[in-house]
């Protein structure tokens, strides 16, 4: 079917209708059910299936978009909303006025959530949340929902990511209309630098000086590139936008082409989010559809289009300049700058280069205003940032929280604390490119905010915090961090080339306790000189899990190489063990043994003490009767 | 050279026609190409350089330089362990062992000797809140175990046997 091309009268129009309907939609009972990446992988798209089958056997109708009158008397709504972010809990069902979360759904509840929930009012307790005890059935009551504060994420778990008239009833688009008739390009590039909007993609760079700066540039053709290539392993808040509420990013680029005065932009999606890249298109044909996307857009001189550009799996892609490489169609590797991308980007041209919760935030921003902006945060860091919290914690899954919560909060209060009762140990923030803190109280109440995080040499990153327990050898972490990036690395600059092998090949003799002294002066060594002169920021951050394990975990370290002997890696190994029959109680083993770790008295079976053993090997090589078995290396 | 347009690459003619045979789409066609075929051939490859008027030096540096690209053909079923830091501190390791020995690979041989399976690993999901997770043929299995993995696997050979 074609539209009418929208006007601003007929915008407002739709918004009014499409906000009646949304009313009329709230007083009949709703379905809702997550329909993330983590809620599909446990069969959430089995349960729309059934909600819908057991509605028809019942003759009730079912509205899939909102409903628009109200003659039905027996009517339902079903959606498929986007990621609540509870995904540990997953398959995640909402029922709607009630505000009852059902968690771990499965399939063949279907008859049972409609027939005592949803038409009797019943809360099923089996399916409630439950923590030391205490039933949650309400969303808002759980404590991983009560300290967070979702803006970004709103309509995330709420709307149904595919339906516009949603996204519009609930303020949708009129950021964009805002800006589009009420607004010269100065005052948008004024707005965003007045709210303080860093960039949410790691470094943290204000979002309006980017704009202004690329608004200043001559140029007739000018683009506006969305970063959607999430690599950071552990974060996947992009992922999570992108398919719970893609609409908010291709506003958030059209504003940033009216400010910029471009007329085209790119989004850029890891080849692993496939849901994401058909939630995009699916928005843009719908946007196209409407006559908010394409040319001369509500009767304006503006016109605006949006492409999807699917990755290959390459880290690097996440930088600028080699992200800009990779949708020309090259290999995806970054350039030496200046130039920056606001001169020189996309296919040479001025170009505005976002992260995904970057555009998210601005049509916000445009909305409400930017006093609303600056209540949410801290001073130099205002508003909110989303966190996929993930690793030894009870409760993982998306958080959104304004910037200054601590460390405490979020691990303790969110997360519910350490899995299985263990001590906490530290949060690696921001992946491969970030830091580790510590457990302790300085660390804990820091303020997680560019500033503060970057003072203690961690950085938010793309917003990746894994949570690691007592049990986690942080050597172990960072060989497992530089084996990442030594993977990743493009190749173009020797530093980051050669130094991140050199440093991986270091590590790995410390892990398996071959490590010296002087090992750890020269991977300090190694980092400073890489941190300083690679040439992306991949290479230049590459060595930060290193620098700061070395700096607040450097016991461990020495336990490998002083003792040559970690107990967090030994916990994980299987000892030698002496068989009981077979053993002559000859005391060989014992006399070897260089831990002491052996007893037994003469004539008599030995056994070894596990806590003192370091896998040695010793005591095997010595039993003269094959008594003992070594334990395969781990 | 001049690749003769047989049947085996009629489909990958059509796709880059379908693209305009434009150069910066070549991500894209190579992308479409490796889903309908499951590698990149050395014929296909050609073929691409030759519709795009580029060099196929440049075609080949951009087919490697990407994970995704596949030069060698794949087994029926592409499993995917995922190595991000959630799976890792949640022990995704040893599931890939497991399936390693299971498959019986060694060195750098990532496809099992019936051409069946090829086992992958990939970088992170984003279904952390799953670790570990895999994935054969695209589709998720949250919160895996080795001995699971290796019931998914069984599972999958006893159909094929069957199928037979």
């Amino acid at each position: 079917m074609r539209r009418a091309k929208m006007t601003r009268d007929s915008f407002h129009v739709f918004q009014a209708n499409a906000r009646n309907a949304l009313k009329q939609s709230e007083q009949v009972p709703s379905v809702l059910i997550c329909a993330g990446t983590g809620c599909i992988a446990g069969g959430a798209l089995k349960i729309y299936d059934n909600i819908k089958a057991e509605c028809e056997k019942r003759g009730l109708q079912v509205y899939v978009g909102l409903k628009h009158d109200t003659d039905e008397e027996k009517s339902l709504h079903v959606k498929m909303s986007g990621c609540h972010g509870f995904c540990e809990m997953g398959p995640l069902v909402h029922i709607e006025p009630m505000g009852i979360m059902y968690i771990h759904v499965k399939p063949e509840d279907c008859h049972e959530i409609l027939e005592k929930t949803v038409l009797g009012g019943e809360i099923i307790d089996r399916l409630v949340y439950h923590l030391d005890g205490v039933a949650y059935p309400r969303q808002e009551d759980i404590p991983f929902y009560k300290k967070q504060h979702r803006v970004v994420l709103e309509n995330c778990g709420t709307s149904d990511a595919e339906d516009i008239e949603e996204y519009i009833a609930k303020g949708g688009y009129s950021g964009f209309e805002k800006a589009l008739f009420e607004m010269t390009d100065e005052e948008i590039c004024k707005t965003i630098m007045d709210s303080g909007l860093r960039g949410r993609g790691g470094g943290g760079f204000p979002a309006g000086r980017k704009w202004d700066g690329a608004r200043k540039q001559k140029s007739p053709k000018k683009y506006i590139v969305c970063n959607g290539d999430e690599g950071d392993p552990g974060a996947f808040m992009d992922r999570s936008i992108m398919e719970g509420n893609p609409h908010s990013v291709l506003e958030g680029m059209m504003i940033a082409g009216l400010a910029v005065g471009s007329d085209e932009g790119y989004i850029y999606v890891r080849a692993e989010y496939p849901l994401a890249v058909s939630r995009l298109k699916a928005a843009i044909a719908k946007a196209e559809e409407y006559g908010l996307l394409g040319d001369r857009i509500m009767g304006t001189d503006f016109s605006f289009r949006i492409h999807v550009n699917k990755g290959a799996g390459a880290f690097v892609c996440g930088e600028g300049s080699a992200l800009t490489a990779s949708i020309e169609g090259n290999r995806g590797m970054p350039r030496v700058k200046p130039p920056r991308t606001i001169e020189h980007g996309l296919w040479a041209e001025p170009t505005v280069l976002n992260n995904v919760e970057t555009f998210a935030n601005v049509p916000l921003i445009v909305r409400n205003g930017v006093d609303w902006y600056h209540s949410i945060g801290t001073r130099t860091s205002p508003g909110t940032k989303a966190f996929a919290l993930t690793g030894n914690v009870v409760n993982t899954g998306l958080i959104e929280v304004p910037m200054g919560t601590s460390i405490r909060e979020v691990v303790f209060d969110i997360g519910g604390g350490i899995r299985g009762g263990k001590k906490f140990k530290a949060v690696q923030i921001g992946g491969p490119s970030g830091g580790a803190t510590t457990a302790s109280q300085e660390h804990l109440d820091l303020p997680l905010d560019f500033d503060s995080l970057k003072s203690i040499g961690a950085m938010i990153g793309s917003g990746g915090l894994v949570v690691m327990d007592e049990d986690t050898c942080m050597v172990e972490t960072a060989r497992f961090f530089m084996e990442f990036t030594q993977k990743e690395s493009c190749g173009k600059c020797v530093p980051c080339r050669e130094g991140t092998k050199r440093m991986l090949e270091i590590l790995d003799r410390i892990v398996a306790n071959k490590g010296t002294l002087e090992d750890l002066d020269l991977l300090e060594e190694l980092a400073d000189t890489i941190s300083s002169t690679a040439l992306c920021g991949l290479g230049q951050s590459a060595c930060k899990p290193v620098q700061s394990t070395l700096k607040y975990f450097r016991d461990e370290y020495l336990a490998h190489v002083v003792d040559h002997h970690c107990p967090i890696c030994n916990r994980e190994k299987p000892h030698p063990t002496i068989d009981a029959e077979a053993c002559k109680g000859c005391g060989k083993c014992r006399k070897n043994c260089p831990m002491e770790a052996i007893e037994g008295s003469v004539k008599k079976p030995h056994t070894i003490d596990p806590e003192k053993c370091i896998n040695c090997g010793a005591c095997v090589s010595n039993c003269p009767f094959g008594a003992i078995t070594a334990a395969k290396e781990g | 050279m001049v690749v003769p347009i047989n049947k085996e690459l009629t489909r990958a003619n059509e796709i880059i026609e379908n693209y305009g045979c434009d150069q910066s789409n070549l991500i894209a066609i190579m992308q479409e190409i490796q889903a309908e075929y499951k590698y990149l051939s050395e014929d296909t490859l050609t073929l691409i350089a030759e519709k795009l008027g580029v060099s196929t030096a440049k075609v080949y540096s951009v087919a490697t330089f990407y994970e995704n690209f596949s030069l060698e053909a794949k087994g029926k079923y592409i499993i995917k362990v995922c190595a991000g830091t959630a799976c890792h501190v949640r022990k995704s390791g040893p599931i890939y062992d497991a399936i390693r020995d299971y498959l019986g690979l060694t060195g750098k041989k990532k496809t099992s000797a019936d051409g069946l399976f090829t086992l992958e690993t990939v970088a992170c999901l984003g279904a952390c809140g799953l670790a570990p997770v895999m994935t054969i043929d695209g589709e998720v299995h949250s919160k895996m175990t080795p001995e699971a993995a290796l019931a998914l696997l069984e599972d999958i050979r006893k159909k094929e046997d069957a199928a037979v």
